[in-house]
């Protein structure tokens, strides 16, 4: 492909305007940030209690997706189930559904007087909103998606003559996926967990709304931005700076991966 | 392509829906409503306000109201950044202050008070009776953030009444609290008075007995940012009037 000579001036224009709207904001950020201050802001301890919280929770989240969302992506790909294509709409409606939903759902499900979340707390006294382990499930809700696409496309694209190779030379259909099948997908899977994990440290609303919000417990990095922008806007442009620099470093990660190792795009 | 195409249709078919089912949104339009006044409010002010404005826009035919809730430190911080607003009514002297300080506002007057009052949900699962139980380990109570105004008088109340309470979480604001008590996620909540009230059948009250009890001020103003500054002061004015008064007492507050 061949770039044509000119861009007309009305594209030019409007592309500047467009990039100029997405990168100006984070100038914004940078600019006003309080530099100086920022190493002893860093290491308050409801800003490291943050800090911790999120790296441990949206990790947690990620581990989750792969243990789940792999076999999903496998059997939506791979398997004639009727209805699959139903199944692929629900499962990857957290993509486009405002967290804050998800946040009302998953009370409503898992709360204490949740559908399922009563018998929880009736049977084996766990309540689970207002814990740790909230926040996990929250990121885990709207992150895995975007792992369980990345994956699934990946197994679709996969030449699936190896796998019919092992296969027949006596592999069990366990074997070949373990050992051909998820090696082929590598890089997919690479892209969909750091895609996933930055969803989730991300995640907000539904957080929020199901987990609640204290600190060192439930309180992650977007919500004490949230909290510390009406008392402390040093302080969340501090948190803020550091949440732009895991972005970017999660973008180069993604572009060396996804991009590089060919094949996947 | 053509999907594409029909996808944006929809969705603007769907956004045109939603504007005529919210009626005269906009100013200027066949209502011949034109001015649009602003009011930033303290999210404990939801239902007294949204009838007070309703009140005005009666009696001022050519304005409409616009009413933002939220917590009275998060509108202040908002005003700070320049968001558009007439009239800022706060929950607390505190955030008021910052406000005028600041240039914001001008002739800040009190015109309510409100005290606090634990709500539980309506059967009241932990056996809430006194204060004191929400120091219990297995109560679970959820607070607003200390920086809000009803997490800085729930601390007041603490304070008085020699309990540390370990709540399992400080909402943004108190109407994020009530609805984690009336979901029955929590046991307790602590609340203003004119919440319980305004909640109903959805939660039960336990009274905070008076000696241990504290109040927080509600501060008006208008915002000198104001491009209509008369109409402001006419809200205002409504607030301090009788029949502002008289809304606002039926709904629980008292008044300075």
């Amino acid at each position: 492909m061949t770039r044509p000579r000119r861009t007309p001036w009305p594209l030019g224009t409007l592309a500047f305007v467009g990039a100029l709207f997405l990168v100006l904001p984070l100038f914004g950020l940078l600019l006003r940030a309080p530099w100086s201050d920022l190493p002893e802001i860093l290491v308050r301890p409801e800003v490291r209690d943050a800090l911790v919280l999120s790296l441990v929770c949206a990790s947690a989240a990620t581990v989750i997706s792969l243990v789940l969302g792999v076999p999903l992506a496998w059997v939506l790909a791979r398997s004639a189930v009727p209805g699959l294509r139903l199944v692929r709409s629900l499962v990857t409606l957290p993509l486009v559904l405002p967290p804050v939903v998800g946040g009302v759902a998953l009370l409503l499900v898992l709360g204490r007087r949740g559908l399922v979340g009563q018998y929880l707390d009736l049977w084996f006294g766990i309540t689970i909103p207002f814990t740790t382990a909230a926040v996990v499930l929250a990121e885990t809700f709207v992150a895995m998606p975007f792992l369980v696409i990345a994956v699934e496309g990946a197994f679709r694209s996969a030449d699936q003559g190896y796998d019919e190779a092992a296969a027949t030379l006596g592999a069990s259909r366990l074997t070949v996926f373990r050992r051909v099948t998820l090696p082929l997908i590598r890089p997919a899977l690479v892209a969909g967990s750091v895609l996933c994990w930055a969803r989730a440290l991300g995640e907000f609303g539904a957080t929020i709304t199901f987990a609640g919000n204290l600190q060192g417990v439930t309180r992650t990095m977007p919500l004490a931005v949230y909290g510390a922008m009406e008392t402390d806007p040093d302080a969340a442009l501090a948190m803020s700076l550091v949440l732009l620099l895991v972005s970017v470093v999660v973008l180069f990660a993604l572009r060396g991966r996804w991009v590089g190792q060919g094949g996947v795009s | 392509m053509r999907r594409l195409t029909t996808v944006l249709a929809a969705l603007l078919a769907l956004s045109v829906l939603a504007g005529c089912g919210s009626g005269d949104d906009d100013g200027g339009d066949a209502t011949g409503k034109d001015v649009t006044l602003r009011v930033f409010a303290a999210a404990s002010l939801t239902e007294t306000f949204t009838e007070l404005a309703g009140e005005f826009e009666d009696d001022n035919r050519s304005v409409k109201v616009e009413l933002n809730f939220g917590p009275s430190s998060g509108l202040a911080e908002q005003i700070g950044s320049g968001a558009p607003a007439d009239v800022f009514a706060s929950a607390s002297t505190g955030t008021m202050k910052d406000v005028v300080a600041a240039g914001d506002a001008e002739g800040s007057r009190d015109f309510a008070t409100n005290s606090m009052e634990i709500a539980t949900p309506p059967d009241n699962p932990a056996g809430v009776k006194v204060l004191d139980d929400l120091a219990k380990p297995a109560v679970k109570v959820a607070l607003c953030q200390p920086q809000v105004p009803c997490g800085e008088v729930a601390a007041e109340v603490f304070e008085k009444a020699g309990i540390t309470v370990e709540p399992v979480t400080e909402e943004v604001d108190v109407k994020a609290v009530l609805t984690k008590v009336s979901l029955g996620e929590v046991d307790a909540g602590v609340v203003y008075v004119t919440d319980v009230l305004a909640a109903g059948k959805d939660v039960s009250g336990v009274e905070i007995p008076a000696d241990k009890n504290a109040s927080t001020t509600y501060p008006i103003a208008p915002l000198t940012a104001s491009e209509n500054p008369e109409v402001a002061l006419d809200f205002v004015e409504l607030i301090l009037s009788e029949a502002g008064t008289e809304v606002l007492q039926e709904a629980g507050f008292e008044t300075p």
